[in-house]
C-alpha cells in the first residue's frame, strides 16, 4: 500500500504523460501479483468495489474528532477524503498489501463497514490512508486513461500495444496472465466474448504529396466529423468501443439496439436526423454519460456509418484486400435505419477529388479519406495503405488576452495563451491554445508576456490587448459554457501577426458565422 | 500590572508601554526587539535594534549595515526601560529567539516569534522557557498539520531523482533558514555532489557556512548550463525566466503547506516536500500543555482552529489579530 501511495500521489502531481507512463512501469515492474494488478484495475477504472459514501466516512470522523475542528480543517482543505485522512490518529508502521485492503472493500458486509474501515485506517500512515479512501471512494482523479496503461505495459516487455488492446477486453483484475505474457510467458487465451480490435489509423496527406500516387490504386470517402468507433455483435454479446478501446456501449443504448449481426465492424459514431448528419457538438451531448434519458434518445438518434468489416460471420476479414472486404459491405443489408454504409466518391484524378474535397455536400465533412485497394486491415498506423486528407483549418485573428506558465519543457515558459474577439468594444474570450508555435516563437511569446503584464492571478497573467494570433481550428462547436457562446476544436496558433493592430483582429460574429 | 498594560498589540506591532518599545514591528519605530531575521519580523529603518547576533548580523546582510540606528546584541538578561527582557532559541531559522518579558511586578509574557519543536541542524533548539502568558504563533494551527519527518521527505525527494535522472529537480525554498536546512538534510539523505543554488541564497548560505553549519559543495545555478541534479531556489525565481535554463526540470517546494494538495496544485508544483521551519498542530498543543500558561495569546495564522483547541482544553486564549505578518514568511 505504500509503494500504491506514493504511485498515486506522483501521478496525481505530474502533468507530462511520459513521465506519467514512467512512474507507472516502475510501479508495476517493482510490484509483486496479486498487487500490481489491483492498482492497475483501480488506475484504469476496471475495480469494481463496493462504494463507501462521504456520509459514512463523515460518521466515522465525527466519533475521532471535534466537530468544529472538523469543519475548519475541512474548509481549509477542500477534500472530504484528504481531510479524513490527515485528521485520522493512527501508527502507521503497517505496510498493508493493496490486495488486503481491496479484499476488505469487496468482502465486508454493510453493517460491518464501518468497523472494518476504521481498523485498517489505525493501521495506516497518512499517505496511504489518502490511497485507501480514495479506493474506497471509487475516486482516483490522477489523470491516467486505460489507454495510459496498457502503454506503460507494452514498454515492459514484448507484446505492443496493439497486442495488449486485442486481449484487454477478457481480462479481470489482477490480470496475473497479462503479467505473465508480458513479462515473456504465454499469451492470454481471449477468454471473453466481443473482443476490441486494434484500429486501423491513417496518415495525413496533400495534393503535393499525392501526385507521387495512382489515383486509381485507391478509393475515397467522406472523412465524417463523428467518432470512429468498433461496433461488435459476438453471439449476442454486444459492444460499441472507442478506437482507442474504450467501451462506450454505455452512452449508445439505441446503436447498440440496432446490431442485429454477427461481426465486427469499423464506422463512424453520428448523431442524424433522417438524411441529416448533425453537427460534432450534438454527438458530444451523448458522450460520457453512465445512462441516457429518453429525452436524449428522441433528440440526439445516435447512428452509425459503416466503411470496413473486420470479422463477419465467424470470418476474420482483416488480411483480405480492402476491395474484396469493401464487395462484402456492400452485400450487406443491416436491416436498420440506424446503420448505413458509407459510400465512395467518384473521381478519376486527383483534381477531380481536390474539387469534391473543396464542396463537400454537408458541413459536418471534414476532408475525404484514402484507402488503398490492395490493403489488409492492419491495427495502428502504417504509413501508406491509409491517408486522410483533412479540409483547410478554419481561420481567424484575434487578440491575446491572458498567459499562463506551462510545465515540464516549458516550465518557466508563458505557453497557453487565452485570445479573444471583438464583440462592439470589448474583447470576449473564444479559446485557449498552447501550440502551433516554434521554440524560438515561444521566448518571443514569453517576452512580450512578460512585458506587457497587466495584472497577476497566481500563474495566470493578463495583457495589455495588442498582439494579434492567428489561430486556427479545426471545426467550431456551440457551447453554453462559453461566454461567447462557441468552443473551438483543436485551436492552436498558426502566425504570430506582430504586424497587425489588435483593432484589426477579427468580430465576435465573424466567429459565429463559422458555425455549421 | 496586567498582562495587557505589559505588552499589547498596536498598528506598528507589539508594544510594551513599561519598556517603551516594539516587538518586531512592521513599521519603523524607535526601539524595536526582534525575534529572527525574516522580512515581516525584522524589518529596517528603527531607531535601535535588541536581537541576537546573528539576527543583527543577518538583518544587516539584508538590508546593508545601516539597517538601524544602533544595535544591541542580545546576551543574559537585560533592562529595558522598568521590565527585564532576555532571549532564548526557537528553534525556527539560525538566530532565533523567544523575547521573555518580566516586570518588576506583575506577569512573565513569552513572545516565541515563529518557533519550531522538530530537530533541525542549522540552528540552536527551541528551549521552553516558563510563563505566565505565551504568545504563539498558529501558522499551521489546525489539527490536519502533522508534519513528517524531514528526513523521510529527503527519501523522496532521492527516489524522485533516481527515477528521472536526467530531469533537474528545483526546489523552492525560502532564502533564509529553509534554504540551508533543506542542503543540509539533502546531506544527512546521501547527496553529497555539488548542489546548485540560485543567486539569491549566496550570501546567507556563506553565513551559514561561517557560523560553523556543514552545507557540502554549493555551485552557483547562474551559468546556461548548471552541472547538478539538486538545485535550490527561492519559490519567486520559478515565475523568473531563470527557470528557464532548465530542460525539462521537477519542481518541488519546500514547505508545511504541501500537506495540503491543493495547496501543492495551486503552485504547479510537481513534488510537494512537507518541510515547516514551524510548529505543527501536535507540536503547539504539546508546547502549550506543557508550559501550562495562565493565558495564551495567538499572534497568526489559523488561530481559530487553535481558540477551539482551548476552548475544549478550557485554556483562557485571545487572538491578537497582528497584521504585517505573511502565512510563512521569507
Amino acid at each position: 500500500m505504500k509503494a500504491f501511495a506514493h504511485l498515486l500521489e506522483r501521478l496525481a502531481f505530474t502533468a507530462a504523460r511520459n513521465a506519467k507512463l514512467r512512474l507507472l512501469r516502475h510501479y508495476l515492474q517493482s510490484t509483486p501479483d496479486p498487487d500490481r494488478g489491483w492498482a492497475l484495475a483501480a488506475l484504469t477504472g476496471d475495480l469494481k468495489l463496493r462504494a463507501v459514501t462521504p456520509r459514512l466516512l463523515r460518521g466515522l470522523i465525527a466519533e475521532r474528532v471535534d466537530e468544529q475542528l472538523f469543519a475548519l480543517s475541512y474548509d481549509f482543505v477542500g477534500d472530504m477524503a484528504e481531510t479524513i485522512a490527515l485528521l485520522w490518529q493512527g501508527d502507521g508502521g503497517d505496510d498493508v498489501p493493496l490486495s488486503e485492503a481491496v479484499a476488505l472493500l469487496q468482502d465486508t458486509g454493510r453493517a460491518g463497514l464501518p468497523a472494518a474501515i476504521a481498523a485498517m485506517l489505525d493501521r495506516l500512515g497518512p499517505s496511504e490512508r489518502l490511497a485507501f479512501l480514495k479506493l474506497a471512494t471509487g475516486n482516483m482523479r490522477v489523470g491516467l486513461s486505460a489507454r495510459m496503461a496498457r502503454i506503460a505495459l507494452a514498454e515492459m516487455g514484448e507484446p505492443d500495444v496493439a497486442d495488449i488492446e486485442e486481449i484487454w477486453h477478457g481480462l479481470t483484475a489482477p490480470y496475473q496472465p497479462l503479467f505473465d505474457w508480458v513479462e515473456g510467458g504465454p499469451r492470454p487465451a481471449h477468454a471473453a466474448l466481443a473482443p476490441f480490435r486494434p484500429v486501423m489509423l491513417s496518415t495525413p496527406v496533400d495534393l503535393d504529396q499525392l501526385q507521387g500516387f495512382d489515383p486509381g490504386d485507391y478509393v475515397a470517402e467522406w472523412k465524417w466529423d463523428g467518432i470512429r468507433v468498433q461496433a461488435v455483435n459476438d453471439g449476442g454479446v454486444r459492444k460499441l468501443y472507442s478506437r482507442t478501446g474504450e467501451d462506450v456501449s454505455g452512452a449508445f443504448p439505441d446503436v447498440i439496439e440496432a446490431l442485429n449481426f454477427d461481426g465486427a465492424v469499423d464506422g463512424e459514431l453520428l448523431v442524424r436526423r433522417g438524411d441529416d448528419i448533425a453537427p460534432f457538438g450534438d454527438l458530444q451531448q451523448r458522450l460520457n454519460r453512465k445512462t441516457v434519458t429518453k429525452a436524449m434518445l428522441d433528440s440526439h438518434p445516435a447512428g452509425l456509418r459503416v466503411y470496413d468489416l473486420l470479422i463477419w460471420q465467424g470470418r476474420d476479414m482483416r488480411l483480405l484486400p480492402h476491395s474484396e472486404r469493401r464487395a462484402a459491405l456492400q452485400a450487406v443489408d443491416f436491416g436498420s435505419d440506424r446503420i448505413d454504409v458509407s459510400p465512395l466518391l467518384p473521381y478519376a484524378t486527383w483534381d477531380d477529388l481536390a474539387a469534391l474535397r473543396a464542396d463537400p455536400p454537408s458541413p459536418v465533412i471534414e476532408g475525404v479519406m484514402l484507402k488503398r485497394s490492395d490493403s489488409a486491415y492492419v491495427g495502428g498506423r502504417p504509413r501508406g495503405p491509409w491517408f486522410k486528407w483533412k479540409r483547410d483549418p478554419m481561420i481567424v485573428d484575434a487578440v491575446m488576452l491572458y498567459a499562463q506558465r506551462g510545465h515540464g519543457k516549458r516550465s518557466g515558459f508563458y505557453s497557453d495563451f487565452t485570445f479573444g474577439l471583438w464583440d462592439g468594444d470589448q474583447l470576449v474570450p473564444v479559446g485557449k491554445a498552447y501550440f502551433g508555435f516554434t521554440d524560438e516563437e515561444l521566448r518571443d511569446l514569453d517576452r512580450f508576456v512578460r512585458t506587457n503584464t497587466t495584472e497577476r492571478f497566481g500563474p495566470v497573467r493578463s495583457v495589455a490587448p495588442k498582439l494579434v494570433l492567428e489561430v486556427a481550428f479545426e471545426g467550431l462547436n456551440e457551447s453554453a459554457r462559453h461566454k461567447s457562446g462557441v468552443a473551438m476544436r483543436f485551436p492552436r496558433i498558426s502566425r504570430i501577426r506582430w504586424d497587425k493592430p489588435a483593432s484589426e483582429a477579427d468580430l465576435l460574429d465573424t466567429l459565429r458565422a463559422m458555425l455549421p | 500590572m496586567r498582562a495587557d498594560q505589559i505588552l499589547h498589540p498596536t498598528e506598528a506591532g507589539l508594544y510594551c508601554p513599561p519598556g517603551d518599545f516594539f516587538i518586531d514591528p512592521v513599521r519603523p519605530v524607535p526601539r524595536a526587539l526582534i525575534t529572527h531575521g525574516h522580512g515581516d519580523h525584522a524589518r529596517s529603518g528603527h531607531g535601535s535594534v535588541l536581537a541576537t547576533r546573528q539576527t543583527l548580523e543577518i538583518m544587516a546582510i539584508r538590508y546593508g549595515e545601516d539597517f538601524t540606528g544602533t544595535r544591541q546584541v542580545a546576551e543574559g538578561e537585560i533592562r529595558v526601560g522598568d521590565v527585564t527582557v532576555s532571549f532564548h532559541p526557537a528553534g525556527h531559522i539560525l538566530g532565533s529567539a523567544q523575547i521573555r518579558v518580566r516586570p518588576d511586578k506583575g506577569p512573565t509574557i513569552v513572545v516565541s516569534g515563529d518557533y519550531c519543536r522538530a530537530p533541525n541542524p542549522v540552528c540552536a533548539p527551541y528551549e521552553p522557557v516558563p510563563c505566565d502568558v505565551f504568545v504563539t504563533e498558529a501558522t499551521f494551527g489546525l489539527p490536519v498539520f502533522r508534519h513528517p519527518d524531514p528526513l523521510s521527505e529527503m527519501t523522496r525527494l532521492t527516489a524522485s531523482m533516481a527515477e528521472f535522472p536526467e530531469r533537474p529537480h528545483l526546489i523552492g525554498a525560502y532564502a533564509l533558514g529553509k534554504a540551508q536546512r533543506v542542503i543540509s538534510l539533502a546531506r544527512q539523505a546521501g547527496i553529497d555532489g555539488p548542489i546548485a543554488i540560485h543567486g539569491a541564497l549566496q550570501r546567507l548560505c556563506d553565513y551559514h557556512i561561517e557560523q560553523g553549519i556543514e552545507l557540502g559543495p554549493l555551485i552557483p545555478a547562474t551559468a546556461a548550463d548548471v552541472p547538478a541534479q539538486l538545485v535550490i531556489a527561492p519559490p519567486s525565481a520559478f515565475a523568473s525566466a531563470w527557470v528557464q535554463r532548465f530542460r525539462d526540470p521537477v519542481i518541488g517546494f519546500a514547505s508545511g503547506w504541501m500537506t495540503v494538495r491543493a495547496r501543492a496544485r495551486q503552485r504547479g508544483v510537481e513534488l510537494p516536500l512537507i518541510i515547516s521551519d514551524h510548529v505543527d498542530w501536535p507540536q503547539v498543543t504539546q508546547t502549550v500543555r506543557e508550559l501550562a500558561p495562565s493565558e495564551l495569546w495567538i499572534t497568526h495564522g489559523n488561530e481559530d482552529g487553535l481558540m477551539r483547541w482551548c476552548e475544549l482544553e478550557g485554556i483562557p486564549a485571545r487572538p491578537l489579530r497582528l497584521v504585517g505578518y505573511e502565512d510563512e514568511p521569507e
